[in-house]
């Protein structure tokens, strides 16, 4: 007992006789775990409002999509091989479905538009949130699309129908014919589609696009706006006994995926059913995007804090090592010194993890804010046992892979070199002097410095080299959205990219600088030498920054394929997204100049300590 | 004190006059030097002597350019180097001055030959040149086959005789040498002293700071220093027989 006190006392002094590193060591842990505490409360969390939606509006546990025949009519064995079924038990339409091109104020956008009644349905009969349901000459937007808009009940828009394109070709915005005025009776959510800004299509049949959303107007209205019937398909919402029974439901009527071409008939298409599983998975999208992308930021954060630490760490123990001998000389243990080594960074890891999961709960709600489209709300963003035990697990392994090595080392050296507070030796690696002679005197420097210290160069080229992978990712993530910026879809999750990004990037210039930092200390006695042998100050900063330089330059070229690779990894439905070739090729110079700007400051502070001072210092 | 006049027949090579070294401020003050006035001849060797603290680092310090007087002038080969920039002061140790440390102050990742080459690097010679120079000045310290060894793999006196190999790499005009024996026992105080004293027969301008006497004893002039200031001035014979190590007692 009296030991672990006297472990908790020590560690505690020496965090507390350093404020600003130990505030800087918190940080960087709480960073990770903040990032991976939001990743984790987003699992399902757009569950409960599909369901308080779906109860709210019947809503249909199959939507069966029938096309119709040259004549407009739909084949009536087709319609009775799905709605006849044994298991379903209710079923409401035909509904006609087609695109349209919405106009509101200054927006133009492609809708979804279904023709339905007036009268109540007893499959998926869509809820107002605002107004009533439709009026005769009116119509009602799917509410997170009408949020999107800035439409609400009382204002006006116009339909027009969408011009025809070629198949496989971008939908057209052109309307090809006079649009007609309706008035916006309400605003009404619905457990048919997924809500804006998801692609809100029933049966997946998006007519426009990303930004496609759901509009109901009259079965009348709907008609008129195309002179031919089969410029729509038809719609049957189902009510199964078994709603679980849903997905199979499906997959036994449609048809089978790998169909060749030749085997299908020359009549239309047989139905596509698409089961309620599927478009709540399709309204959780958003929010699992951003969750993937909080996770896989939430690593690369864990990692790059796992390299901060260790560069603190490392520039602390060899600030220590005199206390280390003391302590020694005083009879303490390799073991209790370890362990009070120990205990200051798990000591900061656990207060990191505990902030991380405060404020990550507290943040989630921002990210999930309750889609107007889905009824009630996320709830409040409950941090799970397994959770919080994820978290702590994270940040504790952070500290002590970024600690054990230097404790121990410290522990283990003899107390009279601990006491003469000796210089940990430099790493000789006899190719990399032979081939630095050859370089002009700022290379050479910075060559020979980086490998005095391999380990925390290799900590400085993984750091780059994960912020690169990040980086790149987000650019990958960015130029694989649809329709680019612009896209309230795209708007949403890039919002989440860039907070990563920054935070990957700030992360990585804190990590630049303690490194920049701690080689201009470790290097402070060689730094002293070479200027008496003649080095210009200018070329001793210099060779400190391309110390950082040279392992950020390998940091960058491996990101690049460490990011594709990373998107690859977080989003395996995509088809390798790629940023645009200027972007990847910028990457390279522009992390070497980052790094150079942010080494430059605390290099050129080590490159003019007083070279005499420093060698006499050395002697004492 | 006002120095004599050099014995050799050129003016000075190196000259301080007035120098004053101060460091803190208020009642922390601290006069390292003061009001130095210096002249040394070139080919002259030069030793200075005093207590410890009693400034005689901070003089090498000051002459060599390391530190920055807080009054004084400091001259070099005709030139007043004390007001030069970092930068030009950088270039002027780089050519001029070779620094031998008590503490040897070697490149821990070097080899022996290495160390003595970065130099003639720094000052921008070829990799081949450099290496050669390397080559031939270890083989004047008598350290050929000591080359390619580390120099935690060297003794006290190798150490220090790889030191002195690289501080003549960029042939200096003068070598400032701080307690060179320093750190030594006997028998590597020795194999320094041949090395200096075969510096000193080709002309090599020397200063050497030393609180030993027998190294001392060595050079052609001696200059005893307390409490910053110079104290005694004393002419030297260098011995009966020539051989400096005799003089000093050394050897039989």
């Amino acid at each position: 007992m009296g030991r672990a006190l006297l472990v908790v006392r020590l560690a505690a002094r020496d965090l507390r006789r350093r404020p600003a590193e130990t505030a800087l060591l918190l940080l960087a842990i709480m960073a990770a775990t903040t990032t991976l505490t939001l990743g984790l409360v987003l699992q399902g969390v757009t569950d409960k409002p599909f369901q308080s939606t779906r109860e709210a509006t019947a809503g249909p546990d199959v939507i069966a999509a029938l096309f119709p025949r040259s004549d407009g009519t739909v084949d009536p064995a087709q319609v009775k091989a799905v709605t006849g079924e044994p298991g379903v038990v209710a079923h409401s339409g035909p509904y006609p479905v087609a695109g349209a091109v919405l106009e509101a104020g200054d927006r133009t956008v492609v809708a979804q538009i279904e023709g339905r009644d007036t009268a109540v349905a007893s499959v998926d009969q869509p809820k107002p949130t605002r107004g009533g349901w439709l009026r005769p000459g009116g119509v009602v937007l799917e509410a997170a699309f009408a949020e999107a808009l800035d439409i609400g009940p009382g204002d006006r828009v116009t339909l027009s129908p969408i011009e025809e394109t070629a198949p496989g070709s971008e939908p057209s915005l052109q309307a090809s014919g006079a649009g007609r005025e309706f008035r916006v009776d309400g605003v009404a959510v619905t457990a048919a589609t997924p809500p804006y800004p998801e692609p809100a299509c029933l049966v997946n049949l998006c007519q426009g696009g990303a930004d496609t959303g759901v509009l109901w107007l009259g079965r009348a209205d709907a008609l008129s706006l195309y002179p031919r019937r089969d410029s729509f398909i038809y719609v049957w919402n189902l009510k199964l006994a078994d709603p679980a029974r849903a997905p199979a439901f499906a997959a036994e009527h449609n048809p089978p995926a790998d169909l060749p071409e030749g085997a299908r008939s020359s009549g239309p298409p047989p139905p596509f059913l698409e089961p309620w599983q599927v478009i709540r998975d399709a309204s959780a999208n958003l929010v699992d995007n951003q969750r993937r992308a909080l996770l896989t930021g939430a690593w690369l954060l864990a990692f790059l804090a796992v390299a901060s630490v260790a560069v603190l760490v490392g520039g602390r123990m060899a600030d220590q090592l005199r206390r280390v001998g003391l302590l020694k000389a005083v009879g303490g243990t390799p073991g209790l010194i370890a362990a009070v080594l120990l205990a200051e960074y798990v000591a900061v890891a656990l207060l990191a993890a505990a902030a991380g999961l405060v404020v990550g709960s507290l943040t989630a709600p921002l990210i999930t804010e309750p889609s107007a489209g889905l009824l009630g709300s996320a709830g409040a963003q409950t941090v799970t046992l397994s959770s919080a035990g994820v978290v702590t697990a994270v940040a504790l392994a952070v500290a002590v892979v970024a600690t054990v090595v230097p404790a121990v080392r410290a522990a283990r050296t003899s107390t009279v070199l601990a006491l003469a507070d000796a210089a940990r030796p430099p790493r000789r690696t006899a190719w990399l002097v032979a081939l630095s002679a050859r370089l002009p005197v700022p290379l050479l420097l910075g060559l020979r410095v980086a490998a005095r210290r391999p380990r925390r160069t290799l900590l400085a080229l993984v750091s780059i080299a994960l912020t690169v992978s990040g980086v790149v990712a987000a650019l990958a993530a960015h130029a694989d959205l649809p329709n680019g910026s612009g896209s309230a879809r795209a708007d949403r999750l890039d919002e989440v990219l860039l907070v990563i990004t920054i935070t990957l990037v700030a992360m990585a210039a804190v990590n630049a600088i303690f490194v920049t930092w701690a080689t201009a200390l470790d290097a402070r006695r060689s730094s002293a030498l070479e200027r008496a042998l003649g080095a210009t100050p200018l070329q001793i900063g210099a060779g400190l920054s391309a110390a950082q330089v040279l392992p950020a330059l390998a940091g960058a070229l491996l990101g690049i394929p460490g990011g594709l690779e990373l998107i690859a990894m977080a989003d395996p439905d995509s088809s390798s997204p790629s940023p645009p070739l200027w972007q990847l090729l910028a990457v390279v110079p522009a992390t070497v100049i980052v790094v150079a700007v942010l080494s430059a400051v605390p290099a050129r502070i080590g490159a003019r300590q007083p070279a005499g001072r420093v060698l006499q210092s050395e002697l004492a | 004190m006002e120095t004599s006049e050099s014995p050799a027949s050129v003016g000075p090579v190196l000259r301080a006059r007035g120098l004053e070294k101060r460091y803190g401020d208020g009642e922390g003050l601290v006069q390292a030097l003061d009001s130095v006035d210096l002249d040394v001849a070139r080919g002259e060797s030069l030793a200075v002597m005093g207590p410890s603290g009693c400034g005689k680092s901070t003089l090498l310090h000051l002459l060599g350019g390391l530190e920055r007087p807080s009054e004084g002038e400091v001259w070099l080969a005709g030139r007043r180097v004390d007001r030069l920039s970092e930068k030009a002061l950088a270039r002027l140790r780089r050519r001029a001055i070779g620094f031998v440390f008590q503490a040897f102050h070697l490149m821990d990742e070097l080899t022996a030959l290495e160390n003595v080459e970065l130099p003639a690097l720094l000052a921008g010679s070829s990799p081949r040149a450099a290496r050669q120079r390397a080559t031939e000045l270890l083989g004047q310290v008598g350290l050929t086959d000591r080359a390619d060894h580390l120099p935690a793999a060297l003794s006290g006196g190798q150490r220090q005789r790889v030191a002195i190999a690289r501080a003549l790499s960029n042939e200096p005009l003068v070598l400032l040498a701080d307690e060179p024996t320093g750190n030594l026992d006997t028998a590597a105080t020795l194999d320094v002293l041949r090395v200096l004293d075969s510096l000193r027969a080709a002309g090599q301008t020397l200063v050497i700071v030393t609180h030993e006497s027998r190294v001392a004893a060595t050079a052609d002039r001696l200059i005893s220093m307390r409490d910053g200031g110079f104290v005694e001035e004393t002419r030297l014979t260098r011995g009966t027989h020539g051989r400096l190590g005799e003089l000093a007692g050394l050897e039989s």
